[in-house]
């Protein structure tokens, strides 16, 4: 079949409610009477909790109610974490400090009044008796026997975990050369441009209760919080709107999305809670926290033999959804691109007085890339080799996939070389190392940085994943034609309300006009797991796609009842079942609905006019199979099909990022001279929604290279606890990024599609910060840490 | 004590009583439900919130309403005209300028704005003009390719 719509640069159908102000996120939705509720958090980091008095907020005027931890801790079941791990500890957390605080930003009541500006003004009524407790947010030192944040537990070890094949002890043994390096990979905060936000309606005669919530996940959430505040999981409904950006962050489920549910529940009214950006970033999970020390042994040709990574994970000071889980995903991803025979990760995470940590744009993953990249990279000037040769020499090749690592992965498809050559030639690679040896004997710091990433995508096999890793799509066709695709899915700025309209219109052979994308409703959708790990398009597309096979079986099997043919004679083209394929090439697309809007008789459908056809487009079969006057024995009237898609693996796109930089001498600024990358993320099903996920990959990549990091100080006080403290990048701090990419499909699905969401975030950082190591070479430096400041720079410079 | 307000939003009159604390921001949200103009930061540092107060583009959350009394203030419900996309607005949607979209009104204002000022801005231009307004989603690249798209069409026209 031939495509019109997929692979081609469709305009998004979402944009023009966007561009005109018109969508509804959370806060945009206004209902009567609604209650707005500001909570009092902890300004100390661990603290006993002596007494609260709320007297004074609860009777200022426009308050209705305050709660806090004692009045809910008996109510409300404790903020879940699906992590399961051997001997793994678990706070119990609950959704409003009892007896003790334990990070700033820890929620300590609520208050509920007319409206937000007083519902802020009576939580400054509230006062809380605090009793400062030893403060512990260094993550070693919360390892070697720091102030024990949790009574339940001896340590602040929340667990240890050993993984990994073949014998690291010999690798080391045997190794002709080994280098070692610290790394950090400090906190970084996601910044959805949207905060949390949550709405919730209870109403008490039909004793349901809806929550809108600014989430990835609806259908997990409305499992969980039905849990939390014992509900029955089908009297509770989870709308996500519009979604601002997630990038992990709302891949959770939160304390204030059941404890909202529960208030308006108490209340009979909808109460809102809309975050503020400091509490987005006080409150909100933070990505990446480990500190480690990574080990590579190499014989003396750059052939490398064994990888050990020995990691203190700074969980923060209790789990939320997924937190345990995070630094066993960069076990997982420690082989890289690459042929290591022996791998070793050990894990010692712990609990800290901090926020969170949890799944960051890559989760795990950015963490072992930028491992495994660095350490390529030493080994490089170990050698004095070429840092693109060293990789070369390692990648497994095209023909020996499926490549099993020592891991415990098997990596579906892929052919590195072909994309670091790709990347090289459009860089201009050996142009760009004759320019950077020109430049250094005129004085200037120019460096060049290879990152050949592999990623772990389209999570996941359900055996991999702690609540299901398939996803569901329902297709139906309805009586006038519209195509409506219900996805499990939970597309907040990706882009699938396109790309799924895109993969039905070209299937179908209807107009992408035609096709609505629904998701995000747990009362229309059927159940779903949602969107994150890169799994949207390649499993959510796929279980839409399948649907699509389904639902053609049965057009096909109506097609040929009304045609009086045989089935082998009733072919599919152009979007239409035709006796004589050849006839009915007509573009696809081109078909109107049979029914056009505003026309059908009141109360009735019309009647279907297929007498006496040659073909039938799908809309003249949809109107068939919903009035069933003509339909064949023992087939069910509806032209609809719903499926699950449970992935056999996940895939593993992969790529090379080039960053070509100069370092300023005066200032240690740092300009980038180029921006390459060649990304291979399978089939592609729309390359402009493709780009915008590289593009910002990229940019949340530059943003930890070169500016983020969420700072504590020692007594646990949130440094950055503002956009003016925590640099975001802006437009003037970003390159002109050149992109290209391979296609490798994955054998995973049928529509060969990898997955890209987190490409960019995951491939580009060793990229970066090895371009500004490579700059100040000349100075003996061999690794920086990250964020990696002007002020960094010019101190080695200047030898401060 | 509440004050009163006379302003144009969008070419219509509205006289309201404010609190004199009330923000510009929540004002045109919570009063006058034009829910377009979002809330990112409530510290003017990420320019979700940015409309035109007199032709300027200002940041709502930083302006009282009582400030805007005697203005015209224009949000991103106001740009298309007739039906029609303002330049700004269309380059955004050819040239994949958004994702999750709630950055883009400010940035379309801003945008509109930068534009209104330096017709045939340089990248360079044009990455400074939008350095108040923060993206995660789009990594600016498009945006500015949407940028760019406007002033060429401006100026075709």
């Amino acid at each position: 079949m031939t495509n019109k719509y997929v692979g081609r640069r469709v305009k998004r159908t979402e944009d023009p409610r966007l561009i005109r102000g018109l969508a509804h996120y959370v806060d945009d939705i206004s209902l009567p009477g609604t209650l707005h509720v500001a909570f009092v958090r902890s300004y100390y980091a661990h603290a006993k909790i002596n007494s609260i008095d709320t007297s004074a907020a609860e009777s200022a005027p426009g308050v209705v109610a305050v709660y806090t931890g004692k009045d809910v801790a008996e109510k409300i079941g404790p903020v879940p974490c699906a992590g399961a791990l051997p001997d793994l500890k678990v706070p119990d957390h609950r959704v409003l400090a009892t007896s003790k605080v334990y990070f700033v930003g820890h929620p300590v009541a609520a208050v509920v009044a007319s409206d937000r500006y007083t519902a802020r003004d009576a939580a400054d009524l509230i006062v809380v008796d605090y009793e400062e407790l030893p403060v512990v947010t260094d993550v070693e030192q919360a390892a070697a026997g720091g102030p024990v944040i949790h009574d339940a537990f001896s340590d602040n070890i929340a667990y240890r975990l050993t993984s990994g094949e073949g014998d690291i002890d010999a690798a080391f043994a045997a190794a002709d050369r080994t280098v070692k390096q610290r790394v950090l990979h400090k906190r970084l905060a996601p910044i959805a441009m949207e905060p949390r936000g949550v709405l919730a309606r209870y109403f008490p005669g039909e004793e349901e209760l809806t929550l809108w919530s600014s989430t990835q996940i609806p259908h997990l959430m409305r499992t969980q919080v039905a849990l939390m505040i014992g509900i029955a999981e089908n009297k509770l409904r989870v709308i996500t709107p519009e979604v601002g950006g997630g990038f992990g962050s709302k891949l959770n489920v939160y304390a204030e999305e059941a404890l909202l549910g529960w208030i308006s529940m108490q209340l009979g009214k909808p109460v809102k809670w809309i975050e503020t950006r400091r509490e987005n970033i006080q409150a909100t999970i933070h990505g990446r926290g480990q500190v480690g020390d990574i080990e590579i042994a190499f014989k003396n040709d750059g052939t490398l033999t064994g990888l050990r990574y020995t990691v203190f994970a700074d969980l923060g000071a209790y789990h939320q959804l997924l937190t345990p889980a995070i630094p066993t995903l960069t076990g997982l991803m420690l082989s890289g691109a690459y042929k290591i025979p022996a791998i070793q990760m050990n894990i010692t995470a712990c609990f800290t007085n901090k926020m969170a940590t949890d799944a960051y744009r890559g989760a795990g993953r950015p963490e072992a890339t930028y491992i495994v990249e660095r350490g390529l990279d030493l080994v490089a000037a170990e050698l004095g080799a070429d840092p693109a040769e060293v990789r070369r020499k390692n990648f497994p090749a095209p023909s020996e996939f499926p490549f099993h690592t020592a891991t415990g992965l098997d990596y579906d498809s892929g052919d590195y070389e072909a994309a670091l050559n790709k990347a090289q030639q459009i860089a201009g690679y050996s142009e760009l190392r004759e320019m950077q040896k020109k430049g250094r004997e005129e004085g200037r710091l120019i460096g060049i940085g290879v990152s050949t990433y592999v990623e772990i995508c389209a999570l996941g096999p359900s055996q991999a994943m702690p609540a299901g890793g398939w996803e569901s799509a329902t297709v139906r066709i309805e009586p006038t034609g519209k195509v409506t695709i219900l996805t499990g899915a939970s597309p907040h700025g990706q882009g699938q309300e396109t790309s799924f309209a895109q993969i039905a219109a070209d299937e179908l052979g209807v107009n992408i006009n035609d096709v609505t994308v629904i998701h995000g409703d747990t009362g229309v959708v059927q159940y779903g797991i949602g969107t994150f790990g890169s799994r949207a398009t390649a499993v959510g597309g796929t279980a839409v796609f399948v649907a699509i096979q389904k639902l053609k079986e049965k057009a096909h099997k109506i097609a040929t009842h009304i045609l009086n043919a045989d089935a082998s004679r009733v072919t599919f083209e152009g979007g239409k079942y035709s006796l004589q394929a050849a006839k009915a090439a007509s573009a696809a697309g081109t078909s109107e609905p049979v029914v056009p809007v505003g026309e059908a008789p009141a109360g009735a459908l019309p009647e279907p006019d297929t007498e006496g056809k040659s073909s039938l487009t799908m809309q003249e079969i949809a109107l068939e199979a919903h009035v069933a006057k003509n339909l064949p024995p023992d087939t069910e009237p509806g032209l609809s099909a719903t499926y699950f898609f449970e992935p056999k693996n996940f895939t593993f796109p992969f790529g090379t990022h080039i960053a070509v930089v100069e370092v300023d001498r005066e200032t240690g600024d740092i300009k980038f001279l180029r921006y390459v990358a060649v990304d291979d993320c399978g089939r592609v099903i729309n390359p402009m929604l493709v780009d915008g996920q590289v593009h910002g990959g990229i940019v949340q990549s530059i943003g930890q290279a070169m500016y983020e990091e969420v700072v504590y100080d020692e007594s646990g006080q949130l440094v950055t606890g503002t956009l003016m403290d925590y640099a975001v990048p802006r437009a003037s701090h970003i390159p002109e990024f050149e992109l290209d990419r391979t296609e490798t499909p994955t054998p995973v699905n049928p529509l060969g599609v990898k997955g890209v969401g987190e490409a960019g975030t995951i491939g580009s950082t060793p990229a970066i910060v090895g371009a500004i190591v490579d700059a100040l070479a000349p100075f003996g430096v061999r690794h920086l840490d990250m964020p990696i400041k002007p002020e960094n720079v010019w101190r080695i410079i200047n030898g401060h | 004590m509440k004050k009163a307000i006379n302003l144009s939003v969008n070419g219509v009159p509205h006289t309201d009583e404010v609190e004199p604390r009330m923000l510009l921001v929540h004002y045109l949200r919570d009063v006058l439900s034009l829910t377009g103009t979002h809330v990112g930061c409530e510290t003017s540092l990420c320019g979700a919130c940015t409309v035109m107060l007199d032709g300027q583009a200002v940041k709502s959350c930083t302006v009282f309403a009582v400030q805007a009394d005697g203005s015209q203030v224009t949000t991103i419900e106001g740009f298309a005209k007739n039906g029609e996309l303002h330049p700004v607005q269309e380059g955004f949607w050819e040239k994949h300028g958004l994702q999750c979209g709630y950055c883009t009104p400010g940035m379309i204002v801003t945008a509109a704005q930068l534009l209104d000022r330096n017709a045939a801005p340089s990248r360079e231009e044009i990455c400074h003009g939008l350095e108040g307004n923060l993206c995660r989603c789009t990594g600016y690249q498009h945006i500015i390719e949407a940028v760019q798209y406007a002033a060429k069409k401006a100026g075709q026209s």
